[in-house]
């Protein structure tokens, strides 16, 4: 019983001052897939590097399996499997070579190590590249053996730190039907972060929107985007404020938040551009752009924070953290 | 327990097998004192050095110091390439992995160790090959040697490590402490006709020590008590690998 990651006022202040991780709360239950979302910077790895004891929180606690990861350290340790964002392999070994080290560190025994090797490697469709050093394998050949590696010797939990980030769309669908497959089949809960909406969306049973470190919502996602209500338009205009204060007396409008964009929540949405419209040039603002969605979880973010995510698609920024990461290695 | 065991296999398996891949490792390793050797022990052939006794030739007198030289290079090299699976990430699979944190530290320093000794021992071979003459028995007593030379340079590199953000520190380590330490010992030239001040800094290297003792065993030829080397070595060692464990426990990836 209980659950399997639970974080009480969870802080994380770096040296330097900053405050990566704030006051966090929240848990996850067993056998759920359960999603960081957050764009950059808003704390994800930071957590997760506390959750599987590479970091020590500044304040507050966190369980994971029921063990403090403080006080009980080498017991979270056995209970946990981890995909980190930046790759941690070892290159110059074959990939075969990475998942033994892997098993034996893990304490596993030969006939089960020999075993397990050939199934997660069937499972991430690596058979016939395993006795290739990993220095010749592509990005996501290499981000596959490393979800192989966390998950071999059967963790409780599986932590995945942006398990797809800057791979193609082919290989992030194959990644999200081996965690979905782990999951059902092998009822491991997942912990996963992300900056990717679908992800998040399509992947997870509950997902906890991250920003400057802390949980600003946590539910299913039709929860979440039910919160947001119905539809969105997002309007640009020479005077948002002005067409904000016009605009909630309307009564088709449910409510009109003015962040980087004015956002007017409402039903039937396209039905309710010509008014917008019509308000705008009664009150004389001029209309620089307008969009009209169905709420995602991006529109959640922007509900609560009034930013935008950004980094939805893979984006040129990113490529290059991506290469950062991979010349490292 | 049995994945403590296998945490020191396997850090020395890697070790060991990342060392046969690179060859080009290797060849750059073992080519600084193999030329020394050569050039030096040849072009001083006929020279006579105030403190060697005239039965043993300049090649005789350095063959253990480029021993000693090979060895410590590699072995600190073993212990700081920690700096580099930081970098590479490595050392976080390692570091979250349920096994104790002494378990890496004896394992990068059982594989630093049979890297060097390897290393080492392809210099005393190539020695014997240039002509000087050893006995078996001293061989073996220069291995036993060594290995001790070894387990202290790994600590020394894994306390380096330890302390060090990233990679730019090795050369600094490299070309402020370990070039100099070589060159300010007994390796090259002997303790005879020495400035005082010279021989101070001598004396506070503990190269000067390990290449004095390995020296003894080999040719028979020392400036400092055999037993005094070897207390030194005793206590070098203990205080790196303690120190390098101690701090190696305490660092973050
Ligand atoms: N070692 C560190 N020292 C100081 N500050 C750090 C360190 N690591 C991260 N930070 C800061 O902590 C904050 C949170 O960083 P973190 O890496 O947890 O974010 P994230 O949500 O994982 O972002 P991303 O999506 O880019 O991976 C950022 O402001 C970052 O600059
Ligand atoms: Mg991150």
């Amino acid at each position: 019983m209980g659950f399997v990651v639970e974080a009480r006022n969870l802080t994380k202040v770096y040296e330097g001052g900053v405050l990566a991780v704030d006051h966090m709360n929240f848990e996850v239950e067993e056998g759920e897939v359960f999603g960081f979302l957050g764009p950059n910077g808003a704390g994800k790895t930071t957590t997760i590097k506390i959750l599987v004891t590479l970091l020590k929180p500044t304040e507050g606690e966190a369980k994971v399996c029921g063990y403090d990861v403080m006080k009980k350290a080498h017991e979270v340790r056995k209970s946990i499997g981890i995909v980190f964002q930046d790759p941690a392999l070892d290159t110059e070994l074959t990939g075969r070579e990475n998942l033994d080290y892997h098993a034996r560190l893990y304490g596993l025994s030969s006939d089960v190590r020999r075993r397990r090797i050939e199934e997660v490697l069937e499972l991430v469709e690596l058979t016939d590249r395993a006795d290739d050093l990993v220095k010749k394998y592509s990005g996501g050949m290499r981000r596959r053996l490393e979800i192989a590696r966390g998950l071999m010797h059967y963790p409780k939990v599986l932590f995945l730190d942006e398990p797809t980030l800057g791979l193609d769309a082919q290989t992030r669908r194959a990644i999200w039907q081996y965690i979905r497959k782990l999951n059902k089949e092998e009822g491991m809960t997942i912990f996963l972060t992300t900056h990717y909406i679908e992800e998040a969306d399509k992947l997870c049973d509950r997902v906890a929107i991250i920003d400057h470190g802390r949980t600003i919502a946590l539910d299913k996602p039709s929860n979440l985007k039910d919160v947001v209500g119905r539809d969105v338009i997002y309007v640009r205009s020479s005077n948002d404020l002005r067409l904000a204060e016009n605009l909630k007396s309307e009564g088709w409008v449910s409510e009109v938040k003015v962040g980087e964009e004015l956002a007017i929540y409402t039903s039937f949405s396209e039905k309710r551009i010509p008014l917008i419209f019509k308000v705008a040039q009664e009150v004389g603002v001029e209309i620089e752009s307008i969009k009209m969605k169905k709420p995602s979880l991006e529109d959640v973010y922007i509900y609560y924070t009034g930013r935008k995510m950004r980094d939805d698609e893979a984006g040129p920024v990113e490529h290059v953290r991506m290469l950062r990461g991979r010349r490292l290695s | 327990m049995r994945s403590d065991v296998q945490a020191i296999y396997v850090m020395w398996l890697r070790q060991v097998k990342r060392f046969i891949r690179a060859k080009s490792r290797l060849v750059g390793n073992i080519f600084q004192p193999l030329l020394f050797l050569a050039a030096f022990g040849f072009g001083f052939r006929g020279a006579r050095f105030v403190g060697i006794p005239t039965t043993v030739s300049y090649l005789e007198f350095l063959a253990p110091g480029m021993i000693v030289m090979s060895v410590v290079f590699s072995s600190m090299f073993a212990g700081i390439s920690v700096l580099w699976d930081r970098q590479f990430g490595f050392l976080k699979e390692v570091l979250v992995a349920p096994v104790r944190r002494i378990s890496i530290v004896v394992g990068k320093t059982l594989g630093g160790s049979t890297i060097a000794l390897i290393q080492g021992f392809i210099i005393l071979a190539a020695s014997v090959a240039l002509g000087v003459r050893i006995s078996a028995l001293s061989a073996a007593a220069c291995v036993l040697l060594t290995i001790l030379v070894a387990f202290s340079w790994v600590g020394f590199g894994l306390a380096a490590a330890s302390r060090m953000e990233d990679v730019h520190g090795f050369s600094l380590i490299m070309n402020l402490l370990i070039m100099p330490a070589m060159f300010l010992s007994t390796a090259f030239f002997p303790l005879e006709g020495i400035p005082e001040a010279f021989k101070l800094v001598i004396y506070a290297n503990p190269v000067t020590y390990e290449v004095d003792a390995v020296r003894q065993v080999l040719i028979g030829v020392g400036y400092i008590s055999l037993w005094i080397d070897l207390l030194v070595i005793l206590g070098v060692t203990c205080f790196t690998i303690f120190t390098g464990a101690y701090l190696f426990s305490k660092c973050e990836a």
